[in-house]
C-alpha cells in the first residue's frame, strides 16, 4: 500500500477524485436531461390547466390530470397561446415554455410576457403565469381570470418553502379561497391580499380582495400577496383588447 | 440458524436504543428541528436518509484503505454530495413527482451530521457489510426519533395525521373541536420540536439509568 499521507498521494488523489465524481454527475446530468426537461414541459401544462379547473381533485388534494393525456387536453382547452412584447399581442404556440424569471428581470422592451386563453364548457377563461419571491427560494404558478376579473382558479408551487408552513401554498384549503375574489376594484386596479386578521378564515367574504393567511407562514404569504400583484398588474392593459 | 451474529445485531439495535444518534450522541438536530411539522415530511426524510447513510457507508468503508486521511473529510463530503444528486436526478427523470417533494431535503442530507460522523466513526474503521449494517441501524435509528416527533407536531399542532383530520375539522368546529379543544399552533414552531426531542431524552434517561453521565 502506499504511503497516503505523502502530499503528492493527497493531491493526486483529490485530481483523480474529483475527474471521477464530476464525469460521473455530468454523464448522468446529460444523459437523463431530456426525460427530465420533458417531465417539466409536462407539468407546467398540468399547471396551467389545473389553474382552469381541468383537473382530477377528489376531496381535499390536489390531482392533475395523467401526464399521459396532459399533451392532447392541452391543445384541447387552450385556444390561443398569446405572448406580450412591446405593447403588441401576437400568437405563438410555444408560449407555455417562456421562463417567466428570465423575462422579468429583463429590459421592458425586450420582456416577453406569456399569456394564455382556455375554454371549458363554453366560459372562457385568461390564463396569466406568476413568479415571485417566498421566504427561501422562488415561488410561481398561474391564474385564471374570467372576463370581470374575477379569479376562477390558481395554482401555486415553490421551489423550498418550510414544509407544513410556508409549503402549504400548494394545498387545496389555500388556493380554493382565492377563487371568486376581485381582481379589479371598480376599475382600480387591487390585486389580492393574503391578510392576517381579516376575520374571514372562511372566506365568505369575496368582494374585499382578502384570503385567510397561513398561520406561521407571514413571509410566504405576504410573497403571495406581492407575486399577484406585480405579475397581474403587467397583464391588465392588454386584458381588455384580448378577444375571448 | 440467526441471520445475523450477535455483534451484527448489535450494529442495528443499539442506535435504535441506548445509543441513539438523536437522543444519545445529539446528532442530527438540526434536520429533526427543520422537517418534523409533518409527519409525511418526517417519514420522506427518514427513508432518504436510510439510503444515503447506508450506501454512503459501503462506498466510503470500500474506500477506506486508499483516503488520504488529511482531506478525509472532504472527501466524505463529496461521496455525500454525488450520491445525493444522482439519486435526486434519477428521480427527476422518472419519479418526478416524489422528486418534487423530496427537493426540500436534498441539502438538508448532505449537511446532515449523522451521515459525517458514521462516516468519520465507523466507516473509515470497518468492512464494507458491517458497515452497511451500522448505516441502516443509526438511520433507523434517526428515522424513529424523527417520526415520534413529526407525529405528536402534527397531531397537536394541526389535528391531522398525513393530512388526514383525525381529530375532526377545527373551522366547521366537528369531533373533539366541538368540546372546545383547540389545536396548539406553537407546535408547528421550530422550538418544539427542541421540547419533544427533550421530552424523548428524559424518558429514555429515567427508564435506563446507565445513560445518565456522571459529573
Amino acid at each position: 500500500m502506499a504511503n497516503t499521507d505523502k502530499n503528492s498521494y493527497t493531491i493526486i488523489f483529490a485530481i483523480v477524485m474529483v475527474l471521477v465524481v464530476g464525469a460521473l454527475l455530468a454523464f448522468t446530468a446529460s444523459s437523463l436531461k431530456p426525460t427530465i426537461t420533458e417531465n417539466e414541459r409536462f407539468e407546467k401544462q398540468q399547471n396551467i390547466l389545473y389553474a382552469m379547473g381541468i383537473n382530477e381533485n377528489v376531496e381535499g388534494s390536489v390531482n392533475f390530470i395523467p401526464t399521459a393525456e396532459v399533451e392532447a387536453e392541452f391543445s384541447k382547452y387552450i385556444k390561443q397561446q398569446l405572448v406580450i412584447q412591446n405593447g403588441e399581442v401576437k400568437q405563438d404556440s410555444a408560449a407555455y415554455l417562456i421562463d417567466l424569471k428570465g423575462e422579468l428581470s429583463k429590459d421592458m422592451s425586450e420582456r416577453k410576457l406569456p399569456l394564455f386563453v382556455g375554454e371549458k364548457e363554453g366560459k372562457d377563461y385568461y390564463i396569466i403565469p406568476l413568479y415571485g419571491k417566498g421566504l427561501w427560494d422562488a415561488i410561481w404558478g398561474f391564474v385564471a381570470l374570467d372576463a370581470d376579473y374575477v379569479v376562477q382558479g390558481v395554482f401555486f408551487d415553490h421551489k423550498g418553502e418550510t414544509p407544513g408552513l410556508g409549503a402549504n401554498i400548494k394545498e387545496r384549503y389555500f388556493m380554493d379561497d382565492f377563487t371568486g375574489e376581485e381582481i379589479m376594484n371598480g376599475t382600480q386596479y387591487e390585486g389580492i391580499t393574503v391578510a392576517k386578521g381579516n376575520n374571514d378564515p372562511l372566506n365568505d367574504r369575496k368582494d374585499d380582495g382578502k384570503v385567510d393567511a397561513i398561520a406561521g407562514a407571514t413571509i410566504t404569504g405576504n410573497g403571495v400577496t406581492a407575486m399577484i400583484n406585480s405579475t397581474v398588474k403587467l397583464y391588465i392593459p392588454y386584458l381588455k383588447d384580448i378577444k375571448l | 440458524m440467526a441471520l445475523l451474529s450477535k455483534k451484527d445485531r448489535g450494529l442495528i439495535m443499539d442506535p435504535l436504543a441506548d445509543n441513539n444518534p438523536i437522543t444519545i450522541q445529539v446528532l442530527g438536530i438540526c434536520s429533526a428541528l427543520a422537517i418534523t411539522a409533518q409527519l409525511k415530511a418526517s417519514i420522506v426524510m427518514a427513508v432518504s436518509v436510510l439510503f444515503v447513510l447506508s450506501v454512503g457507508n459501503v462506498v466510503i468503508s470500500l474506500m477506506r484503505n486508499i483516503i488520504p486521511s488529511k482531506i478525509r473529510i472532504i472527501v466524505q463530503l463529496v461521496v455525500v454530495a454525488a450520491l445525493v444528486i444522482i439519486v435526486d436526478q434519477v428521480l427527476k427523470a422518472f419519479a418526478y413527482e416524489l422528486s418534487k417533494t423530496l427537493s426540500v431535503f436534498v441539502g438538508l442530507i448532505i449537511t446532515n451530521c449523522i451521515i459525517m460522523g458514521r462516516f468519520e466513526a465507523f466507516a473509515l474503521g470497518n468492512g464494507p457489510y458491517r458497515s452497511f449494517l451500522d448505516g441502516i441501524g443509526n438511520a433507523a435509528g434517526y428515522g424513529a426519533i424523527l417520526i415520534i416527533v413529526g407525529f405528536s407536531r402534527e397531531l397537536l399542532g394541526s389535528g391531522t395525521l398525513l393530512g388526514f383530520k383525525v381529530l375532526g375539522d377545527p373551522i366547521e368546529k366537528t369531533g373533539l373541536y366541538a368540546i372546545g379543544y383547540e389545536n396548539n399552533g406553537f407546535m408547528l414552531l421550530s422550538p418544539m420540536a427542541l421540547i419533544v426531542v427533550g421530552i424523548i431524552i428524559w424518558v429514555q434517561r429515567s427508564r435506563n439509568k446507565t445513560l445518565i453521565e456522571e459529573n
